[in-house]
């Protein structure tokens, strides 16, 4: 019985991974030069056999700017329209020298953060219990499957209502659009912990609450690093869909803001940064597990 | 050998699911493994082996009957009951020795003391030099050398072990059982143990259950008596030899039984 529960919430988890497309989405399309830096910084603690994908990865990034700057350059499209390279590194100096760059980001990174680490705080004890108890599964997973399939953005006109523009409404956007898939992702984590070492720690006096904490917790680990650094994907998202709502700083606010002056090089600088903050986060986050979980043989060490 | 009886297993029976889809594993099991005894069972495979040691070890629940053990009911897991499994079950984050500490921690055995015993049960399964590798630097017959040093270090009242070596090569196996049968004559263990391999359970049994095949129940019990110490060598005694020719006839009508049922 339990074993069949946990499958079927185990697919719901599985697409619930799926649907993070915003995030994938985005750092196809806007990521060029950032990911370039990144691959750089691979490359110098590299193996020889990865260097062959990472010439790959490079010359990706480097087809994606060389056809930009002949788009620009070439003026094979208006500039209000498609800014060049350089008009846009030139914005991103000016606005690093007045100050202002920095206060977008900071505002930022701090929303996204409050937002998600209550989100991780409310999902991770909740998902590991419904992993658990079926009792606790059954008396939650409809209102999760539901609110799931809600799309944040419809929810936006609500939190004005009730919260109006206080950085408390931001915080409880990117809450709605992390919690649910996350209390799914962690059941899903959770459940797959080998029984055998559940039942082993058992037998060997390990009470309930010991069996979460030294070996639910552990076991899950690396599975969570992972479900963490997906979301916090997610939550960048949802954070810029709060700030062009109504916000008054922040990237998301300073992106809309250029729209309506027609400052294409602003919009762009806005969207490499969110890019570069989305990749050295993903990057934080996979040495993170590498830290808290030496132990474990990771799929991402052979990428 | 004392008398005294440490586990006893009454008219157990185990039904798994309701009403039309029911199945049931075991039916009227009785058993017992006195004070210091290595009882061995066998049985055909799906007889409900498993299950039995699951409820013993408090993992299962009986559907009726009951375990006792030093004359008193058990309820849940405890580690007062000590188990081994065919999979390796070590926490794969903890090194060989803070495994092995695993139970004692529970216990909040102070620091100092939990690696004392820790290493004294390094050194009866012979892993010296590896306390502190990680599971996933060991072979598979190593591991299952932590996993028993992890359950003995609790001292236990009982050992169950559910073919504890199923999973190990032929040669691994016999050194394993020779390994098994000297901590054995060292610290004078309880053990409960499970598996089919026939040789294996003349080998190291003081007595053996045969379990007959679906639902399972107590086929015959035989004592095991071979003289001198056991060890590969008494796999051609004709006493070796005997007992494992009774115990396969047994098995063997029960296959038997089951392909004239169908
Ligand atoms: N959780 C369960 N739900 C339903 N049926 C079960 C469950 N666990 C075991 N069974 C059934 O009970 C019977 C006994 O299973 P068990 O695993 O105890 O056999 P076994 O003797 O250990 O077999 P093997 O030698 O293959 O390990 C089998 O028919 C099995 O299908
Ligand atoms: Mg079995």
């Amino acid at each position: 019985m339990s074993t069949l529960e946990y499958a079927s919430s185990g697919s719901v988890g599985v697409i619930g991974k799926e649907a993070g497309l915003p995030e994938t989405g985005m750092k196809i399309e806007l990521n060029g030069p950032a990911a370039a830096g990144k691959t750089v910084n691979r490359k110098s603690g590299g193996e020889a056999s990865g260097t062959q994908k990472r010439l790959l990865s490079l010359l990706c990034f480097a087809l994606i700017i060389g056809f930009w700057c002949a788009a620009s350059y070439g003026h094979w499209v208006q500039e209000v329209f498609l800014p060049t390279p350089t008009a846009v590194l030139s914005r991103i100096v000016s606005m690093a020298k007045d100050g202002s760059l920095f206060a977008h980001c900071r505002e930022s990174i701090a929303r996204v953060m409050v937002g998600w680490i209550w989100s991780v705080i409310v999902a991770l004890p909740m998902g590991m219990l419904m992993a658990n108890s079926k009792r606790f599964s059954a008396f939650v997973q409809p209102i999760i499957e539901f609110a799931r399939y809600l799309p944040v953005v419809a929810l936006v006109p609500l939190t004005l209502l009730y919260l109006g523009i206080a950085e408390s409404q931001k915080y409880t956007i990117i809450f709605l659009g992390t919690f649910f898939q996350l209390v799914l992702m962690v059941c899903d984590t959770v459940s797959e912990v080998d029984s055998n070492m559940i039942n082993a720690a058992r037998t060997l006096g390990a009470g309930r609450f010991q069996v979460y904490k030294s070996v639910i917790f552990p076991a899950a680990l690396p599975g969570l690093m992972d479900d963490f650094r997906l979301t916090i994907g997610w939550a960048w998202t949802y954070l810029v869909v709060a700030e062009m709502v109504a916000a008054s700083n922040g990237l998301g606010f300073m992106i809309l803001r250029s729209q309506r002056y027609l400052a294409t090089d602003t919009i762009f600088a806005g969207l490499i940064l969110i890019g570069l903050i989305g990749l050295v986060t993903d990057w934080i986050f996979r040495i993170l597990s590498r830290i808290v979980a030496p132990w474990q043989e990771r799929l991402g060490d052979r990428k | 050998m004392s008398d005294a009886v440490k586990l006893s297993v009454r008219n157990l029976e185990r039904v798994f699911g309701e009403g039309g889809s029911s199945v049931t594993a075991l039916r009227d099991v009785n058993l017992e493994v006195r004070e210091s005894e290595f009882v061995m069972i066998v049985g055909p495979s799906g007889c409900g082996k498993t299950t039995l040691i699951n409820i013993i070890g408090g993992l299962d629940r009986q559907t009726s009957g009951e375990v006792l053990l030093d004359g008193k009911p058990i309820d849940g897991p405890g580690a007062d009951r000590g188990m081994v499994f065919q999979g390796y079950s070590l926490f794969p984050w903890l090194t060989v020795r803070k495994n092995v500490e695993f139970g004692l921690r529970m216990k909040n055995v102070p620091p100092k003391e939990r690696e004392e015993a820790a290493m004294r049960y390094i050194q009866l399964v012979g892993l010296e030099g590896f306390e502190d590798a990680l599971p996933k630097q060991l072979s598979g017959g190593m591991k299952q050398r932590v996993a028993i040093a992890r359950t003995l270090a609790n001292e236990p009242e009982v050992l169950l072990m559910d073919e504890p070596f199923g999973a190990l090569d032929a040669q691994t196996r016999v050194v394993m059982q020779e390994l098994l049968a000297g901590i054995r004559r060292r610290t004078s263990a309880t053990i409960l143990f499970i598996t089919h391999d026939i040789d294996e359970a003349v080998l190291l049994g003081d007595r053996v259950y045969v379990m007959s095949r679906r639902p399972g129940t107590v086929r015959d019990v035989l004592d095991v008596e071979i003289p001198g110490e056991r060890g590969h060598n008494s796999l051609v005694l004709p006493e070796f030899l005997e007992v494992k020719k009774r115990i396969m006839d047994m098995l063997w009508k029960e296959s038997s039984d089951a392909a004239m049922d169908r």
